[in-house]
Formats: structure tokens, C-alpha cells, sequence
């Protein structure tokens, strides 16, 4: 399987500097808030790779790098070629269905709008056509078009949002929270929506939420990202049988769990730390129940295991074979 | 207070035809604007106002007594004569006349056209130019944003009559003579447009940033469109309310400034009296006992004032979400 995206030692800081006149006169340095911290992955075609984390994590930041709203302060972005030969273009599925759609226009001009400015239908019999036609797909009457945002519910206002990344005619879409503003029910309506128009379209998925159910719900692999570095990457169902590093243990032990409401489980302990002064070594280490003083020193390397996942923590490369297996 | 039952039925009665798109006079006559409109007494009776100064005014040349700008028609035989409701009034001079015989209604008439369609222009080129600097500035940011807006901000700091005066003063001097006339009404405008696209533009740059972050403007970026249309399609729609309370409350901010340069005389010249004028005019009269020769160009000036600022509050409050 071919990757329809390949990143590669990706970073991202943003000049957080106070103003200039400040900086002079209090004699403080210019400050970088390094949001997304050398992170590899690849998306292979026609999966949904899910980013998951906590809030302030660099999820978000990394969907906008893919689609190129940031670029990157170092690193590669690689889109593999479509079968015509161009780049995959990406589209992007926005978190609040409330801010993503433009309050002075009416649906018919919001998702007509890819279709004008890629030039992908000429003429408006065409144009108007292919509205209906995507209103059909993603469950809503295409009489909708004459409406405004406002007269819709969050769920469907996130509908017209998809139907509007699909008038790109993308291969790509990444996905930014697109269900957490949304009721529980509402929320699977939509999970279902998009898992059928992967398999109707054949679309590639990257995938950001905090909600590890949702994520189990839609992706083939799961990445967890903590301080802008993603510390464990594996298949969904191995990350949920098996997950190997502390933080991921943390993040699944905080799932409600209906048949076993009252399981003994640890409290997540501690806070984030300020991406403007991240830990040294592993970024982990001020929450982590088994630190000790090499974590807080060295930065742990990114490790395969044989059951495809791959981690990044000192005390699991530890726990393997003596003679660890090479990235 | 009306009921709130009666809103209820004119929003109820809205899908009655959901096919039919509603055209623009009825999805005007079902508006909150509208509601808000109706139900406003002040606001009503200051547009009827306005409506009926401004109708008077625009059609001058056919409802004038007297054409204040031919001096033909002007006769020192008829000078001073007060209205007509008093004893020595005569007809057609109901609102008197002044010193050179000008028939005080037909000056006034001819003088709320100018005063008007320069407090128009005015706002209007101060619109263009606070409009385009504050989305210019708060869609780019930096170095852009800075320059512009604390160029703004120095022209602010000035008081707006100073800069109105220092514009006029120059131009009137760099204007060759004969333009000068002609030229007034151009180099008043100017003069009110350059202090007043200050505020327009602080007013968009802070809705420009907070839209810009929005991600209906991510998501027209993620299509390459181009930043002029991101900017005039999607942010400017967006950043209108307070624009239109600033534009109407400005209006009369616009008018009152240029009668206050025309009273200072460096506004619109004897020839062509706005109301300023007319005041100063009149004013080197009022002891003289012709208290009608600047009475009646003050009452106007109020009128017009007055109702401008009553629609303009009445507009913001409408439009104000937090006082629905």
C-alpha cells in the first residue's frame, strides 16, 4: 500500500515574541512556541489515520500544515499523484459548523464556491446541478440551497461543511474535530456519513479528535500526540489491546466504560506543560508514573515494534529484547 | 409596547411560501429591521423629517421663490423684509429676506442641497478609504497594519476642524483663483473625508482580525481564492453593522463640520451660501434686530442634525444583539 501522504520530521513554531518596542525595553528575547515538534508519519491511500491528544497538543496545527493554510518551519509534506498524474488535493472539515460557514451567504454559494474558483463546472446549469447533487449525497434536500446557515442545526451545518470540501473533488480530506461541537447522536449521523463517503469515494482520511471512541469509530491507525510530538503510533485495535506508552495508557484509562462503570482507574495527574517552556528530555516525564532521571535527560527516540506500532518512551524500549528492533 | 404575539405572527408567516424565493421588498417588510423600524416613534418621525428636508431640498430649483444664485434676481428694494407673518412681510418672501434681498427660504432650500450632498460625498469617500485601510490592515497584519493605522491614528489626534482648516487653507491658496469657487465644495469634502476614514477603519480592522481568523475564511483560503475577493466578499458583508450606525451618526458629523468651516469662512463662499454660511452671514446681522436671517439656517441645520443622530442611535440599537 502506497502512502497518499508522507510526512517527514515535520515542525512548525510560531514567533509568540512580544511586541518590538517591548522586547527592547524589558530586554526580553524573542520567544518561539514550537506547536508541532519533528513528527514523521505516513497516511496510506484510501485509510484514516487519526491524530489524537490533548487540547494545545499541535493536532489542529498539523491539519493545517497538510492542507498548507501554515507552512512548515522545517520539514516535508509529500502528496502522493492521483492516477491523472496530479498532486492530491486536499479539503478540510472544519471543527466549529458554527465559524466555518459564512453567515452572509447562502449554501447554494458556499458550496458552489470550490466549484467557481477550481473551475471544476462551467456554466451555472452545471454548477447548480452538481449543488443539488452534493446536497443529495451528504443527506440533505437540495431546496436547502436557498437557505442561509443560520436556518440549520449544528449537525447540518457540519453536512453542508463536507459538502462543500467534497465540491473540491478532493482525494484528501482532513478532518479537524469535525463532530466534536456536536450532540452524541448527531455525532455518530455524521461518523457514518463520512466513513460511507470514504468507501463510496475512495478518500483518504487524516483525522483529528480528542475523543478516543470516535477515533476507534473511524481510523485504521491511530497516532497519539502529546507537546507537538506524537509519542505512539499503531493499527486501532492493537493501540486499544496493547497501548505501550504511559500516555496512551493515560488517555484510555479516561473512557467511559458502560458495562464496567465503576473499574478501578487512575486519575490523569497533572497538566499539561507550557509548549513555550516544554520539558527537557522526554516531554512526558512531568506527568509519567515511571520516569526516572534518563527520561528527563534524553529525549526518547521513535522505536518500531513487531506488531506495527511504533513508540517513543525509555522505558519501553527498555522492556523489549536487549537487542531493540531498528526504527 | 406592541404584544410580543404580533412578532410571532410575522415570523410564522415567513414559510408560508418556501418555494418561491421572497423578493427583496418583502424580505425587507419582514425583517427585524423593519419590526424594530415601525415600532419606533423617534426614528420614524425623524426619517419623515429627514425625507421631507431632504425632498425640499433636492428639488430647490423647482419650488424656490428665487434662484439664489442668478444676482439678477435679487433686488436691494426688498431687503430686510422680515417673514411673512409679521407686519411688513410680503409675498413670496414667507421666511423674509436678508440684506441683498435673498428670499430666506429659497438660501435655505439651496444651501441644505449643498450642505447635504457634501456631507454624502464626504462620507462616502471617507468609506471608501476607511474601508479599504481597515481590511487592508486587519486581513495582512503586520508592518501593513502598523503603518496604516498609526498613520491613522496621528491624523486622529489631531483635532478633525484643525485638519479641515489646514486642507482648505491650502488648497484655496494652491487653487488658481477662478477655481476656487467651483473648487470649495471638492476641498470641503476632502477636507471632512481625511479625518473622518479614521474611525471606519479602526471599526473594520477590529471585525476584519477577529473574521479573518474565522474558519469560513480558512476554508475559501484552503481554495487559492485570491485575498482582494476573500476580503470584499467574504469579510466585508461580515464587518458592515457598525459601519452603517458610524456612516448614518457621520452624516450628520459631516454636515455639522461643514458648517462649521463655512461659518469660520474658509468653507463655501457668499455665492454659493451653504447653511454655515447663511449663518455667518446672518450672524453679522443678529444685533441688527434681523434675527430671521440666522434663525431660520440654525432651524435647519437642527433638523437636519438632530434627525440624522435619532435615526443613527435608533440603527444601533437595532442592530445591537444585546439590546433585542
Amino acid at each position: 500500500m502506497t502512502a497518499a501522504l508522507s510526512v517527514t520530521d515535520l515542525t512548525r513554531e510560531f514567533d509568540v515574541s512580544a511586541p518590538w518596542l517591548n522586547r527592547v525595553v524589558e530586554r526580553k528575547p524573542r520567544a518561539f512556541l514550537r506547536a508541532v515538534d519533528d513528527i514523521s508519519f505516513d497516511v496510506p491511500f484510501g485509510s484514516c489515520l487519526s491524530l489524537v491528544g490533548e487540547s494545545g497538543c499541535g493536532k489542529s496545527t498539523v491539519a493545517r500544515l497538510v492542507t498548507g493554510l501554515y507552512s512548515p518551519t522545517r520539514g516535508s509534506l509529500r502528496f502522493s499523484t492521483d492516477p491523472a498524474g496530479k498532486p492530491l488535493a486536499a479539503q478540510m472539515i472544519f471543527q466549529d459548523p458554527y465559524a466555518s460557514l459564512n453567515p452572509r451567504w447562502r449554501v447554494f454559494d458556499i458550496i458552489a464556491e470550490p466549484l467557481r474558483e477550481l473551475k471544476l463546472r462551467d456554466g451555472d446549469a452545471a454548477i447548480s446541478d452538481r449543488v443539488s447533487d452534493l446536497l443529495s449525497t451528504v443527506g440533505l434536500s437540495p431546496k436547502d440551497a436557498r437557505k442561509f446557515p443560520h436556518e440549520f442545526s449544528g449537525g447540518q451545518r457540519q453536512r453542508i461543511s463536507i459538502a462543500r470540501a467534497l465540491a473540491g473533488e478532493p482525494r484528501f480530506l482532513v478532518c479537524d474535530e469535525p463532530t466534536s461541537a456536536l450532540d452524541v447522536s448527531v455525532q455518530a449521523q455524521i461518523l457514518n456519513l463520512m466513513r460511507r463517503l470514504q468507501d463510496e469515494m475512495n478518500l483518504t482520511y487524516l483525522f483529528i479528535s480528542h475523543d478516543m471512541s470516535v477515533v476507534r469509530h473511524m481510523s485504521d491507525q491511530i497516532a497519539v500526540m502529546y507537546l507537538g510530538r506524537i509519542v505512539e503510533q499503531a493499527p486501532t485495535e492493537t493501540l486499544f489491546a496493547e497501548p505501550k506508552h504511559p500516555y496512551t495508557r493515560m488517555l484510555l484509562e479516561t473512557i467511559p466504560n458502560v458495562r464496567n462503570p465503576h473499574r478501578r482507574r487512575e486519575a490523569p495527574s497533572g497538566e499539561v506543560p507550557s509548549p513555550l517552556n516544554p520539558p527537557s528530555g522526554c516531554a512526558f516525564h512531568t506527568r509519567c508514573p515511571l520516569a526516572d532521571a534518563r527520561c528527563q535527560a534524553e529525549r526518547p527516540a521513535m522505536l518500531s515494534h513487531p506488531d506495527g506500532s511504533r513508540v517513543a518512551c525509555h522505558r519501553v524500549a527498555e522492556a523489549m529484547d536487549p537487542a531493540p528492533a531498528a526504527p | 409596547m406592541p404584544s410580543p404575539v404580533s412578532r410571532d405572527t410575522v415570523a410564522s408567516a415567513k414559510p408560508a411560501q418556501p418555494i418561491a424565493r421572497p423578493s427583496r421588498f418583502a424580505r425587507l417588510r419582514q425583517s427585524d429591521l423593519w419590526y424594530s423600524f415601525t415600532h419606533n416613534k423617534p426614528a420614524m418621525i425623524a426619517a419623515a423629517v429627514l425625507l421631507l428636508v431632504v425632498l425640499a431640498a433636492f428639488s430647490a430649483p423647482w419650488i424656490a421663490p428665487q434662484d439664489t444664485y442668478d444676482p439678477a434676481q435679487l433686488s436691494l428694494w426688498n431687503s430686510e423684509l422680515p417673514p411673512i407673518w409679521m407686519d411688513e412681510g410680503q409675498m413670496p418672501f414667507l421666511l423674509g429676506t436678508d440684506t441683498q434681498g435673498r428670499d430666506m427660504l429659497s438660501a435655505i432650500l439651496y444651501g441644505s442641497r449643498i450642505s447635504i450632498l457634501i456631507g454624502i460625498a464626504s462620507v462616502i469617500l471617507s468609506l471608501t478609504v476607511g474601508l479599504t485601510a481597515g481590511l487592508v490592515a486587519g486581513y495582512f497584519g503586520g508592518i501593513t497594519d502598523n503603518v496604516l493605522m498609526r498613520f491613522g491614528d496621528i491624523l486622529l489626534s489631531i483635532p478633525t476642524i484643525l485638519i479641515a482648516i489646514l486642507v482648505s487653507a491650502l488648497a484655496m491658496q494652491a487653487l488658481p483663483p477662478d477655481l476656487r469657487e467651483v473648487g470649495a465644495a471638492a476641498v470641503l469634502v476632502l477636507a471632512i473625508a481625511l479625518s473622518g476614514w479614521v474611525q471606519y477603519a479602526r471599526l473594520v480592522r477590529a471585525q476584519t482580525t477577529v473574521e479573518r481568523g474565522k474558519e469560513y475564511v480558512q476554508a475559501a483560503q484552503l481554495l487559492k481564492v485570491p485575498a482582494r475577493r476573500i476580503m470584499v466578499s467574504h469579510i466585508l458583508p461580515n464587518t458592515l453593522t457598525p459601519i452603517m450606525v458610524a456612516a448614518t451618526l457621520n452624516f450628520g458629523l459631516a454636515i455639522l463640520t461643514e458648517a462649521t468651516l463655512s461659518f469660520l469662512g474658509i468653507g463655501m463662499p457668499p455665492s454659493q451660501p451653504s447653511l454655515g454660511t447663511l449663518i455667518r452671514l446672518g450672524n453679522q446681522f443678529l444685533f441688527s434686530g434681523i434675527w430671521w436671517v440666522v434663525l431660520f439656517p440654525v432651524l435647519q441645520l437642527c433638523l437636519i442634525v438632530v434627525s440624522v443622530n435619532v435615526l443613527g442611535d435608533w440603527l444601533r440599537d437595532a442592530l445591537n444583539p444585546k439590546l433585542r
